[in-house]
Order: structure tokens, then sequence, then C-alpha cells
């Protein structure tokens, strides 16, 4: 542990403007499996959540398919955020169900919905801003690890180490052929490996051992998704990620998308930038007030007039 | 005053033990488990200076030295609590209790419980659970305890956590007092069991008069303990506690199953102040409910929280400080009360995040004292 850890770079401070190599290596050790592309991953069926006398949510319903990216659109306040804390347990529906490859979730604790596979990003940044970039992505990581507390405090559990794991020191070597090494430390080692490639392949490795509050704005909404990856989701749920991205920004995260969906991830994005949006999604739903109003591909959305209107308004002479 | 404290952390000791090779941290950490077990024959000017027995009214040393290292014990287990998981627990003093009650209630011929145990099974009077069983007896008391009381009180957050874990201390005790027929009540439990071990100039090993090797057993249970809190800090737990820590809500839609973390800290916490009861009651051979006052959960608290709460070597200091201090100059006595005020004040007030913090938590202060600045700003 040394300073320069806690100690922002003075060269790319907080303000400075972030520009990230295209990522060409190739991540094929990232890739999940997953089932048959195509088929319905995610259903939303008729939900509808109430606070007292708000409805957030009226009769939302729709499905997401494997593989897909989707957009979630809509005007401030249109409870595209919302819908996304149904799905990933905040909140319980008050009418309807969410399900999830066929077995309902709503009403399930958050971390066991992360276990069935959807991880999200938040709009509002929340990393642990006392952690590194690569604790902060050995979090997520941990979350497909079997390692108990007792594992942990006894490594009682051996594994039999494979070439690759033994040591280089001959005692240590001879130690692991015997008695094996524990299924803690071969966990640990590989959440590193992993956690390191997810920062390569996000384009945020050459800062992986600072603390993540003081990375700059770009870096740490990489870091989320990072972070979402390393759960290993079928679903994850992009909240925002744009926001607060320039132009350039912009372009290297459709890309960064598409390069997520071809892992094997199926995306859920809510974005306020349109041309993103119609850019890099498949298909697109709009919400307005907590209701549906329109779905397809994102050039039937962007000719529908609801969509039109929800977005700049209803003209005076329209009846 | 905070500007010498200032250049003292100008040294930067620990990057130094930081980055020095591996060997000499090897060495450096065996050499002072060597002066460790030294210490109760230290007799070198000036080091002999640290005896608490150097005038007539002074206590045992090696006894003092015992006393230190439960209270060791029982502040590494109370900073799982507090430093790791981030759970204010002011009842410690009932694990504690367990831990003690738990060895003197099996492992006495003369208690209640052993006799009542005797006349159903056919036992000979001399019969008892012996030392040995009466060690997992106590953790699996004080562990079951711990699960207990935080299974249902770990959904609370913050002061509430704090006011439901001090009545439980006091539950402990008063429970203690009262239940005549199973712990003799106010007038406590004799004959304790002591670890077994040859005699030795026709004493047992373990007696009341050779207190330096209750503190060598004491002192080797410790180091075991602080090794197994550092497998947990590093490890996937200790990530959990501190993501808990940062952002709980956050921590769960990751993954981490924030409440399961939660009640293993509590439990672990549990199960070590327990182990350091049973060292303490069995080295007393008598276990009385007097013993187990409130006050001493707060000692504990003081303890992690002035050596540093989330560092174990702070937890550590604390201890020592705290139990050392007030031994070494027991010819101030009456002034032992005012001396504790002040000096906790003034770490308060010079150091508020303990002598020798972790660093993320010195930080998560920091910003805690910005964030409450800023918002006296905007109001």
């Amino acid at each position: 542990m040394s300073d320069q850890t806690i100690q922002n770079d003075p060269e790319t401070g907080s303000d400075a403007p972030l520009t990230v190599a295209p990522d060409t290596s190739d991540h094929e050790a990232l890739s999940i499996e997953v089932g048959p592309e195509g088929e319905t991953l995610l259903e939303i069926d008729h939900v509808t959540l109430r606070f007292g006398g708000v409805v957030a949510l009226n009769d939302v319903h729709f499905s997401i398919k494997r593989g897909e990216i989707l957009g979630l659109i809509g005007p401030n306040g249109a409870g595209k955020t919302t819908c996304f804390n149904v799905m990933t347990g905040v909140y319980t529906p008050t009418a309807g169900e969410v399900r999830f490859n066929g077995q309902v979730i709503s009403g399930t604790k958050p971390h066991k919905i992360n276990q069935l596979g959807i991880a999200r990003t938040f709009q509002n940044i929340r990393l642990f801003p006392e952690m590194s970039a690569l604790e902060n992505v050995m979090v997520g990581c941990d979350a497909r690890h079997k390692t108990s507390v007792l594992g942990a405090l006894f490594r009682a559990y051996r594994v039999r180490p494979s070439e690759d794991d033994l040591p280089d020191n001959p005692l240590k070597r001879s130690l692991a052929k015997v008695f094996g090494i524990s299924r803690h430390t071969l966990e640990e080692r590989s959440g590193r490996v992993r956690s390191m490639e997810l920062l390569k392949f996000v384009g945020i490795a050459d800062r992986a051992h600072e603390l993540s509050r003081n990375l700059p704005y770009g870096y740490q909404r990489r870091l989320e998704i990072a972070r979402a990856l390393a759960t290993q989701p079928e679903l994850l749920c992009l909240d925002e990620p744009a926001a607060g991205f320039n132009p350039a920004e912009k372009e290297d995260l459709m890309d960064l998308i598409r390069r997520i969906r071809d892992l094997g991830h199926t995306v859920l994005v809510i974005e306020h930038d349109m041309k993103l949006v119609l850019g890099v999604t498949d298909r697109i739903v709009v919400l307005e007030f907590g209701q549906k109003i329109a779905e397809g591909t994102p050039e039937a959305v962007a000719r529908n007039p609801k969509v039109i209107a929800a977005y700049l308004g209803e003209p005076d002479d329209a009846a | 005053m905070s500007q010498i404290l200032d250049t003292y952390r100008g040294l930067k000791l620990r990057d130094r033990l930081a980055e020095a090779p591996n060997w000499v941290r090897k060495i450096g950490m065996l050499l002072v488990i060597a002066f460790a077990f030294y210490l109760p024959f230290l007799n070198i000017l000036p080091f002999a200076y640290i005896r608490t027995d150097l005038s007539a009214r002074g206590s045992d040393w090696a006894s003092v030295l015992f006393l230190i290292v439960v209270y060791m014990i029982a502040a590494v287990g109370l900073n799982v609590v507090i430093g790791f998981a981030g759970l204010l627990d002011l009842g410690y003093v009932g694990f504690y209790a367990l831990g003690a009650y738990s060895v003197a209630l099996f492992g006495s011929p003369s208690s209640p419980v052993v006799e009542a145990l005797q006349s159903r099974l056919g036992l000979g009077e001399e019969w008892a659970v012996p030392f040995a069983m009466c060690i997992p007896i106590a953790i699996a008391m004080s562990l079951v305890a711990g699960v207990i009381l935080g299974a249902p009180t770990l959904r609370l957050r913050g002061d509430y956590l704090a006011i439901v874990t001090l009545g439980f201390g006091e539950i402990i005790r008063i429970t203690a007092r009262n239940l005549d027929n199973v712990t003799n009540g106010a007038t406590g439990i004799s004959g304790v069991p002591v670890p077994p071990g040859p005699e030795i100039g026709g004493r047992p090993f373990f007696n009341t008069i050779d207190a330096e090797r209750w503190y060598w057993f004491a002192l080797t249970i410790l180091i075991l303990i602080i090794f197994l809190a550092f497998r947990l800090e590093h490890s996937r737990v200790g990530r959990a506690w501190l993501a808990i820590r940062e952002d709980e809500d956050a921590a769960a839609i990751m993954g981490v199953a924030a409440f399961k973390f939660k009640l293993w800290a509590f439990a672990i916490g549990a199960s070590v102040g327990g182990l350091a009861g049973l060292l303490f009651g069995s080295k007393q051979q008598y276990v009385e409910p007097n013993a187990f006052m409130v006050q001493l959960s707060f000692l504990f608290v003081a303890m992690v929280v002035i050596g540093g709460s989330g560092n174990i070597y702070g937890a550590l200091l604390g201890a020592f400080l705290l139990t050392y201090l007030p031994e070494r100059f027991r010819e101030f006595q009456e002034w032992r009360p005012f001396a504790f005020g002040v000096a906790l004040v003034l770490v308060m007030i010079l150091r508020p995040q303990g002598l020798v913090p972790s660093r993320r938590r010195a930080r998560e202060f920091e910003d805690r004292k910005t964030e409450a600045q800023e918002a006296a700003v905007d109001v």
C-alpha cells in the first residue's frame, strides 16, 4: 500500500478530458454461457407500482429477448429507473409480476436476484468510494464465488490444483501437491485476474489500483459497468450510462455496449440521448407517466407520433 | 499538539514496514512475539520500569499482562463487529460473561448444572465437564447467543442497534444474578476448571500463583485469533463487510448478502468475546455477576475506538493502553476516572479517528466530517 493509491495524479485529475484507447484485444475469457438466443429472458408482466396515491408504474408490460439490446426511454419521471428498481428487487410491485428465465423474481431480495443473473449500474454513481477500482470489481466477482465465511477463516476446503496453479517455490509446490490449494486462494486469484481483465475490457485498467473516489467521472461510469459485469449477469441493466458524456465518449460507450452484447450478455439500457439509443439498440420501449406508450424498432419508435409528442409536447391544434 | 502528531504521521512507520522485504517482516514479527513471551521476566533497567509491581501497592506484573491479553482478545473480537462490519455493539460484555459462565456452569464440580447432571446420570461428586470440552461449549454458547441477538436486531441500523445490544449486556448479567438455582445468583460459582497440565513443585501447572503460565496460554490464543482476523480481513468476507459499510444497498444489488455477512460478523465477534471470558473465568477460578458490569462494555468499545477502529493493531494498542496505564499508575488511584476522562476527550479532539486507524477508516471519517460541514453550510 503506497501513497499513490490515494493521491490524485495532477495530470489526470477528475476534470481532465477522457479519451480511452479503443480496446481491441480479444476477451474470450470474459464471455459467459447463456441459453439459446431469441428466447424471452425477462418479462415484466403487467406491473403496477403505487406509493400511496402516486402511481409510479401503471400496468407496464414488456419483455426482453436473450441476446438483444433493449432501450428503455421516456421523459423525466416516466418511471424508467423505478422499472429497474422493480426488476432488481429494490421495490416489490403492487400488482403484476416480473419473470426472469420463467421464474418469478418480484419480491425476491436484491442479492438473490443478482445471483439469478441480473446486474445493474446506477444513474447517480454508487461505487464503493474507499475501495480501489480493482477491489470494486472483485466485490462483483465474489458474487459468483463459493467460499463461505468459515471457508475464508479456516481455508479447509482444498482443491487439487492444476499445473498452472502450482507455486514456483519448490517447497510450497510439493506442499500444494500433497495438501491441495484452498478454494479460497484459487477463487481470490481467479477473481483478481478476471477483474483485471474486465477493467481492460472497459478500458480503465491503467488506474486499477486507484481509489474509485479519485477516478475521473468517465472512469467511474465505466467502473460501474465493469463491476456489474463481474457478477456474470445474463441481463445487464445500464441506467443512463452516457449521462454527462461528450460525443466522443458516447461513441466509445456505444461501442462498449455492443461488445458487451457480443460477450453473451443481454443489455437493457435507459438513456436520454436519442442518438445513442437509436444507434445501439435493437428494440425500444417508451414509457411516459408510468405507462408504456410505444414499443418497436428504433426507426418505428422515432416516427411514432405519441413518442414525438411525449418528448416535444403536443401541438396546440392536435385534436 | 496536533502538529506534533502530524509530524509523527510523517514518519510513516507503516509504509516502511509495508515496503520492507517479506523476510524482514517475518523476523520482526517473530522477535516481537518472542519479546512478548519474555515480558513476565523483564528485569533489565531501564525497561523494567514498565513493570507494575515496582511499589508495594502495585499489582502482580504477570497477572496484569494476562488481563491485558484477555482484553486484547476481546478488543480484536469487537473490532470485527465495530471496525470491519461497522455495527456498534454496546453489549459485548454479555458475550464475555457468557463465555465465563459456560466454563463455570459446565466445568465446575460445584455448579448447580453439573450437580444436576451428577445426580441424573449417577456420576461421582468429582465429575465435571473437562476443560478441553468447555472451550467449544463456551464458544458455541456465545456464538448461538450472538446469532439469537443478531438475527432480529441486525435489521436495525445505527443507534437502535447500539441500544438493543446495550440492553442485551445488562440482561445477561441480571439473569445470571437472579437465576439462583442455575447460576448460584450473586454468590457466584467457584471451582471453575483450569487447563490440564503436569504438576510442578506440588502445584498444578495452571494455578493462582504462577500467573505467567496463564499469560503464555492467553498469548498463544491471542496470536491465533489475530492470525484468523487477518485472514478474514483479506478475503471476500472483509471485502463484503467493507462494501456493506460503504453502501449497503449497492452492495446488496451487487450480490453481497448483507444480512448474512453482518450476522457472521456478530457471531464471530461474540464467540471471540466468549473465548476471552472463558480465559478470564478460568484464571479467576470464580465467576460472579458483578464482574460483568456494563462499564466493561464501554471499556471494550473505548479500546477499539481509541486504538483506531478497523485496524487490528489499533485494537491491540487500545486494549493495552486502557488496561496497562491504570494498573501502572495505581499510586494515583483516586485520579484514575479523571485521567481516563481527560485522555478520552483529548483523543477525541486530537485524533478522533483513533491512534492507529485503518487508512480507509480514517478517510471515511474525513469524508463524513466534510459532508457534515457542507450540510451545515447549506443550512
